[in-house]
């Protein structure tokens, strides 16, 4: 190999603490990325991960400094450039690709002037050319009609579309290398699969080196050819993506590995319990050790090197020959099932929930107008101690349809109820103390969801005030009960959520839900703002409390393996209106809706064997049809016009699984019976 | 797992230490707090100390320059100035001292309130506040005291009332922001009442903009008492005041500027030390905008 084009040698980085001392967040680290590599960095929140791939640009957050150690990009010392050179290296030969790209778009700027001032600033071609280039350049990243795109404003362009135009604003200067800081974190799985399928081909066309940022170890496989993992700060394992993803010879990588939850697995991933330690909190020993299940007494007492291994790939671990006791997958535990059938959890029926206010005129002049239902005739029954999984795109409705049933949202029609039979209030204001106390909300976020000003007690009292007016020691008691039902200690309740980490605050939220001792507990995406491995510990522990508990929960999830690992029915949602529903089984295997199918495709597994099928395209559709089948503009199998014009019916198959479409099932099951991942399975 | 800590104080005593340790760490805030208690502790212990009684008028000696036994000298009246000044505080904060609180509270609630039902009432009613801003606060002011009188006893819900509104559209300003945020729907979602949601949800996150905003309005409203007494609207002779004793000494400016100079230094180092003060709560706080880190 020739010299590498981004070459970090052993660089230290820390910040100081608050009582004086250097707190390292990234500790000795090795990285050398060649011509046309495509290098992957995985990692929990807080690995360090993206301060590393921001240092190869020469850049550290604010309160970083470098300790030791030089990062250079085609032999120039990154952090030894003027501000000058650094501005002509960024962006033009490296390029970054931020997370957000919703949030690194100028919002009172055109696309087209953005692309322009990219263009200008870090490329040679000649002003005039300068829009027909950028036009040229929105084509390469597909975007449909690139010169209405050049037109547009960032917020008229959907996340998908966004991540597009940065990554066509990265282009500009013809880059060598390419950095990318979760790129797809946040995007729906069929445009994740699009993005990620458009940087490979443009990598490979190009030539570039590709950093890759990302927890995602289904994106890493796609389109990595090597893999660092990291873990408090230092590399643990450095190898191939097969030999990363198939045979980590890491404990942690292991344990990262397994808590995935897979599509073809209907159990649930396992845990990797406890945290990382904080900067500067790793003692004498291996960082890892306190959750390593293969620590002995030589790992606490003395730090690992990282050592080349006879595969080939860097290992920092005294016993990497034992790692293989660690199962990949398969130690899973069994989903819980305690669905009884006597009685209705949860009944939807004909329900309709419009975000459209009818006008003030139309009001005066008593009008009827025709208002956009955004979630539109929607029938779901939930048994008692039934889980039912609701999956869709962002803009599919889950999360309205959980605020229409929680009463946040009234819906524009239908009807709500809840065991006991009587259909619940339509806004919460106007409901029972019983019915309130029956329903409980888990939000995304629980930096969001619990308030910062509180204490994990004044949190927990309110509902066990409110719906037992509990008091003094019976309260106290119950609070401390009710957190070691969650796994978490009486210690806990003087604590703010500030001083909690992410999987801790969300085992606040659901004790809090909890407390009511509710008959439905909502979930609304309650693991996609945690690290994987805390998502399996707490998938794990919703699973405990619907086996002692008997709960039923409705669980929305755009994951899709996530909501198989809980769900006993599964309901697939598109535009507001159902596509297919039924036993998890059936929806996760042929015969599926079209729509299902197409997600199903673009799920990406932690295995560089298998791609995603791209059956649709990945176009944002603003609003429904105004007739016929909601899927119908982007479905892979329609059948003409009647797609167009007819609402299809419900196809019924086995064990009361439906799907919406004009295909009969058999026809279904005879097109899709070639090209599924179950069978493979 | 790791070892659990022991566990932390999160008392708001706490909190409220913590936030006061700040303030005086930096150096706005240790002069500016400095400033403010000093002239606190003056105005509770001035009639104690002062050399002269503040009434006694001395034909022998109007407007001397100082000296050892008049350290600010004599105004038009030969009284002395010094002990003028030293008391000349005392009304403007016992007034502002008690509208301030009244007018974050009414203001603050008031705010919290439209900002949390939204909609088409919080709009008109913001509407209504603009109004009310948009005319001068002083002629407000006059009408009203005009009308009612001049006696404490009107200042202090008049200031209180005019100075409370801007605390709305603050107070508004900064619920919004937390209004939509998960905590407040899930109280809404649990079913507590309106006034429970402004109470535990949103009264505590506002709080910190609040104090700030009052800090600022306090100086504000002795800036206000200041002027009235200036145009002779608030405290009546001989009780001495800093507008008032800056009103009277304005004829002999020219040649006897001490009478003007001690009770201008005294108002100003007053509300430079709330400034700084409120300055300082801001960044300890961490709702100062422009300090903002970049995250």
């Amino acid at each position: 190999m020739s010299t590498p084009l981004i070459d970090i040698r052993n660089i230290s980085v820390g910040f100081t603490g608050k009582s004086g001392e250097t707190l390292p967040v990234l500790r000795n680290i090795d990285l050398r990325v060649g011509e046309g590599e495509s290098i992957g960095i995985v990692g929990e929140s807080g690995s360090g991960k993206s301060t590393l791939a921001l240092a190869a640009m020469g850049y550290l957050k604010r309160g970083l400094r470098l300790l030791n150690g030089a990062v250079a990009f085609q032999g120039q010392d990154m952090f030894a450039q003027s501000r000058r050179e650094l501005e002509h290296i960024r962006g033009g030969e490296l390029a970054l690709i931020p997370q957000n790209s919703g949030q690194s778009l100028t919002p009172t700027l055109r696309i087209g002037a953005q692309l322009i001032e990219a263009l200008r600033l870090h490329s040679d071609v000649p002003d005039a050319k300068h829009i027909a280039k950028a036009v040229e350049l929105l084509g390469q990243v597909r975007l449909p009609d690139p010169d209405a795109i050049m037109t547009r404003f960032p917020h008229e362009l959907s996340g998908g579309q966004q991540q597009r135009v940065a990554i066509a604003m990265a282009l500009a200067g013809e880059p060598h290398a390419l950095l990318l800081d979760e790129p797809t974190t946040g995007l729906d799985v069929t445009t994740q699969a699009h993005i990620l399928e458009l940087l490979r081909d443009i990598a490979r066309a190009r030539g570039m080196a590709m950093v890759y940022v990302s927890h995602d170890l289904g994106a890493i496989a796609r389109v990595c050819d090597h893999v660092v993992v990291m873990y408090a700060g230092e590399v643990v394992l450095q190898g191939t993506t097969r030999q990363v993803l198939t045979a980590p010879v890491h404990p942690y990588a292991r344990g990262l590995l397994a808590s995935i939850p897979k599509l073809s697995d209907p159990r649930l991933p396992v845990a990797l319990d406890g945290t990382p330690p904080a900067p500067g909190g790793a003692g004498a020993g291996c960082a890892f050790v306190d959750r390593c299940a293969l620590a002995q007494d030589r790992c606490r007492s003395a730090r690992p090197e990282l050592t080349p291994q006879p595969g080939g790939e860097a290992v920092r671990c005294f016993f990497p020959e034992q790692a293989d006791q660690i199962s990949l997958a398969g130690a899973g535990a069994e989903p819980a099932k305690v669905a009884a059938a006597d009685e209705p959890a949860l009944r939807l029926e004909d329900l309709s929930i419009s975000y459209s206010q009818p006008g003030v005129f139309d009001k005066i002049l008593r009008r009827e107008t025709a208002r956009v239902m955004t979630v539109d005739g929607i029938e779901i029954t939930v048994e008692k101690g039934e889980t039912l999984g609701l999956v869709g795109e962002s803009g599919s409705g889950k999360s309205t349809i959980l605020k229409a049933v929680a009463g946040l949202l009234p819906p524009a029609g239908g009807q709500i109820s809840v065991s006991g039979g009587a259909p619940l209030a339509r806004e919460v204001e106007y409901r029972s103390a019983d019915h309130l106390r029956k329903v409980q909300l888990i939000f995304q976020n629980p930096d969001d969801s619990l308030n910062p000003r509180h204490t994990i007690a004044e949190i927990l009292e309110q509902p066990l005030k409110l719906y037992f007016g509990l008091s003094g020691d019976a309260l106290y008691q119950r609070s401390a009960e009710i957190l070691e039902r969650v796994r978490l200690g009486a210690h806990y309740l003087d604590r703010l959520p500030s001083q909690l980490s992410g999987g801790e605050k969300q085992r606040v939220a659901i004790a809090r839900a909890f407390a009511a001792e509710p008959e439905l507990v909502l979930c609304d995406e309650v693991t996609s703002a945690l690290d994987v491995s805390v998502q399996a510990a707490v998938l794990d522990l919703l699973n405990e409390l619907k086996a002692t508990q008997g709960t039923t929960y409705v669980f929305v999830s755009h994951d899709l393996a996530v909501v198989r690992a809980l769900s006993d029915r599964v309901a697939v949602l598109y535009q507001g209106r159902l596509c297919e529903i039924g036993p998890s089984a059936s929806v996760y295997s042929t015969p599926s809706h079209p729509y299902t199918e197409v997600l199903l495709d673009a799920v990406l597994e932690p295995d560089p064997d298998t791609a995603p099928t791209l059956s649709a395209d990945d176009v944002v559709e603003l609003s429904p049809p105004a007739c016929g089948c909601p899927f119908q503009r982007r479905c892979p199998r329609k059948i003409g016009a009647i797609c167009d014009t007819d609402t299809p019916p419900w196809q019924q198959g086995e064990d009361g699984h439906a799907i919406r479409c004009h295909h009969a099932v058999a026809d279904l099951s005879r097109l899709q019976g070639v090209q599924t991942k179950e069978q493979v399975s | 797992m790791n070892v659990t800590t022991a566990p932390q104080q999160n008392t708001r005593l706490n909190r409220i230490l913590t936030v006061l340790r700040d303030v005086v760490s930096r150096p706005s805030g240790a002069i500016g707090l400095s400033l403010v208690v000093f002239h606190v502790v003056l105005a509770l212990v001035s009639p104690l100390i002062v050399p002269y009684d503040y009434k006694a008028m001395n034909s022998a000696m109007m407007l001397t320059g100082p000296e050892t036994a008049h350290w600010l000298g004599t105004d038009h009246l030969g009284r002395d100035v010094f002990t003028r000044v030293l008391l000349g505080g005392r009304e403007a904060l016992l007034v502002t001292g008690i509208a301030t609180p009244i007018a974050v509270s009414w203001g603050g609630f008031a705010g919290i309130f439209f900002g949390l039902i939204g909609g088409r009432v919080d709009e008109v009613l913001m509407r209504v506040v603009d109004a009310f801003l948009s005319l001068p606060w002083i002629l407000k002011m006059l009408v009203l005291i005009v009308t009612f009188g001049t006696g404490i006893e009107v200042l202090i819900p008049t200031l209180a009332f005019f100075y409370g509104i801007p605390v709305i559209r603050i107070a508004r300003a900064a619920t919004h922001d937390v209004v939509a945020r998960d905590f407040v729907a899930a109280s809404r979602a649990r079913g507590h009442g309106r006034m429970t949601i402004i109470r535990r949800e949103l009264l505590p996150n506002v709080l910190d903009t609040l104090m700030v905003e009052g800090a600022m309005r306090w100086s504000w409203m002795l800036l206000a008492f200041s002027s009235l007494s200036f145009l002779g609207f608030g405290v009546s002779p001989p009780t001495p005041d800093w507008g008032l004793m800056i009103a009277d000494a304005r004829g002999f400016m020219s040649f006897a500027p001490w009478g003007v100079l001690g009770p201008v230094i005294a108002l100003s180092s007053l509300i430079i030390g709330i400034n700084l003060t409120a300055d300082a709560l801001a960044k300890a706080l961490g709702i100062d905008r422009a300090q903002k880190a970049p995250v």
